[in-house]
């Protein structure tokens, strides 16, 4: 396996013109940050935070207004193509012709990559053998279903043996068993090939499985670090309290408790070590204004709350 | 093979096979011209023909010829509207592969569609009464071959800027459409008023039209005087198709 940073990102910023009715919209805010060899790292996000154009200036798909990008080394947009043979891009949209047979969707992939011949025909098979879909290699795509689809589409990123993998929202559409599959497949790749890869996710479950995470919001990123480390950074538990007043008694706690409890979409949240403990005193400090109490273990959610100061989900219907 | 040529060929390729597993597309393009020709044709017997020796089924023969290339080339090309943002062209382009590499594979594809299906029209020549030589088939055939690249990367050119399939019907109806009435498929140069023969002279499409109408013959007489010589008409449809080309590659190579 290879060692050292196989994707390195500087200062990168990207602006996308005003168009007619839109004005210029401001999608990367400088974010830096390193992937090393051997990793699957997730960039974790809500839709409309900066994933997407992120993951096209990697894939060489536009060139970013601002900053650096690099792979293996070498610049995405000074030297697209010799980036590209290195790449093996799998988009959110479907890539695969519809209308040709799995086999032959591969067949024209090789070409673009300078592949031909009996050697083409070898990748091909090798690589549908390990996506489980030799046996469907004559079916045109437009009968598959769209977990079949997925992984006929991971095959045709991995025909050229790339030594980095992109992976935008690869679990768009899938079943949890098909998701589940995928992820296995990432793992053995890795293990087996030394693959790095680079996955965007807005899905918590999904961005637990990668060895080390980014958070990006609103174009900049948030956090960077493995999923348990990232948990970590809150102390001990997440403790969410459910009142028909939360500005108000948020700012009581806070007087009698000290710490930072903030309010988050109606209710009250509060980081709080040994968190079992301080809920009597929160309920007997506040009798009748408490209409329901939740404790918990912080997810990646809460990371992302720590600090956006805002949900998720409510943050991706802002924004999209 | 190199690599430019093998990604040409394999995008060549696919095109063709598509249109074969789509047949709707082969009726989409012969059909109508063809209904247009017999409807159109037959209505309008009695119109004055330029000078040539034929009926008006027959001069508008070979304008039906370039409405069918002009059809094929708008359906082979209308897809790059949906595949640029996503789907197969999106993976193509952060291919390996040169842009020059991907535009030639793109038209040619086009190219060969709108050439043998305009061929097969043009073969059934002398079902409406008229012959050809064979010096003048050859000539047919290039001029036809050098029209689909042309019309073709015309489409690309015009596919590749556009966001919806809808601005592409848009542009067919306002640009297309009209560039083949002022053809000289239609009507012929001679008899138009001054403004619209000026209009015509500078539509590259009247020379390649000119070129077919005048290499037909109908009893001994060619079926038209055409709107210039051979040689003018082969080289304007050569630069039309070269400029096409050039423009359609570097619309390609822009940041999209």
């Amino acid at each position: 396996m290879k060692q050292g940073n196989v994707i390195v990102v500087e200062g990168l910023t990207h602006t996308y013109p005003a168009r007619r009715s839109q004005p210029a919209r401001e999608a990367l805010k400088g974010v830096n940050f390193s992937i090393q060899a051997g990793e699957i790292f997730g960039l974790l996000g809500p839709n409309g935070g900066g994933k997407t154009t992120l993951f096209h200036i990697l894939a060489t798909f536009f060139s970013p207004t601002g900053g650096r990008a690099s792979v293996l080394g070498v610049d995405v947009t000074g030297q697209p193509e010799a980036v590209r043979q290195q790449l093996g891009v799998v988009f959110q949209a479907p890539s695969l012709d519809k209308k040709l047979t799995v086999w032959e969707n591969l067949w024209h992939q090789g070409h673009l990559y300078g592949l031909h011949g009996g050697d083409l025909e070898g990748r091909i098979k090798k690589s549908l053998e390990r996506v489980g879909l030799l046996d469907r290699a004559g079916d045109r795509v437009e009968v598959l279903s769209g977990g079949l689809r997925r992984r006929a589409e991971l095959a045709k990123g991995l025909l050229h043996k790339p030594q980095v993998l992109l992976l935008d929202e690869p679990s768009t559409g899938l079943d949890p068993g098909a998701r589940r599959d995928l992820w296995d497949y990432l793992g053995e790749l890795k293990r087996q090939e030394g693959i790095t890869a680079l996955v965007t996710t807005h899905l918590m479950e999904e961005a637990e499985k990668c060895d080390r995470l980014a958070l990006l919001h609103e174009g900049r990123l948030v956090a960077l670090g493995t999923p348990s480390a990232l948990k970590s950074q809150i102390g001990g538990d997440v403790i969410s309290v459910e009142t028909p007043e939360p500005t108000q008694l948020c700012e009581l706690i806070k007087t009698k408790f000290g710490g930072t409890p903030t309010v988050v979409d109606g209710s009250i949240r509060i980081e709080r070590e040994r968190g079992h403990e301080f809920i009597p005193q929160l309920v007997s400090a506040f009798p009748g204004q408490i209409a329901s109490v939740r404790l918990g273990k912080p997810t990646l959610e809460d990371v992302f709350i720590h600090h956006t100061g805002h949900r998720f989900w409510v943050s991706e219907n802002g924004h999209s | 093979m190199n690599r430019f040529l093998l990604a040409s060929a394999t995008l060549w390729q696919r095109e063709l096979v598509r249109f074969v597993r789509q047949p709707s597309r082969v009726v989409g393009a012969l059909g109508p011209p063809v209904v247009f020709w017999f409807l159109i044709g037959s209505g309008l017997g009695g119109i004055g023909t330029g000078g040539g020796g034929g009926n008006y089924l027959q001069y508008f023969f070979p304008g039906t010829v370039t409405l069918i290339v002009l059809f094929t080339a708008i359906f082979s090309t209308i897809s790059i509207i949906e595949d640029r943002h996503e789907g197969f062209l999106q993976s193509v382009l952060v291919a390996p592969v040169s842009r020059q590499s991907v535009v030639l594979g793109k038209i040619a594809g086009g190219t060969t569609l709108a050439f043998v299906q305009g061929m097969i029209f043009l073969c059934a020549a002398p079902l409406a009464g008229m012959s050809v030589h064979i010096a003048g088939f050859v000539f047919m055939a290039v001029i036809l071959l050098v029209i689909s690249f042309g019309l073709t990367g015309l489409g690309f050119l015009l596919a590749w800027r556009l966001d919806s399939t809808q601005g592409f019907h848009a542009i067919m109806n306002l640009f297309l459409m009209p560039m083949w009435f002022l053809s000289g498929a239609l009507f012929p140069l001679s008899g138009a008023p001054r403004w619209l023969q000026w209009m015509m002279r500078v539509n590259p499409l009247t020379y390649g039209v000119s070129a077919l109408q005048s290499s037909f013959y109908v009893q001994g007489h060619p079926l038209s005087a055409g709107a210039a010589s051979p040689g003018v008409c082969l080289a304007v449809t050569f630069a039309f198709s070269a400029v096409m080309f050039v423009a359609s590659v570097a619309t390609a190579r822009r940041p999209s």
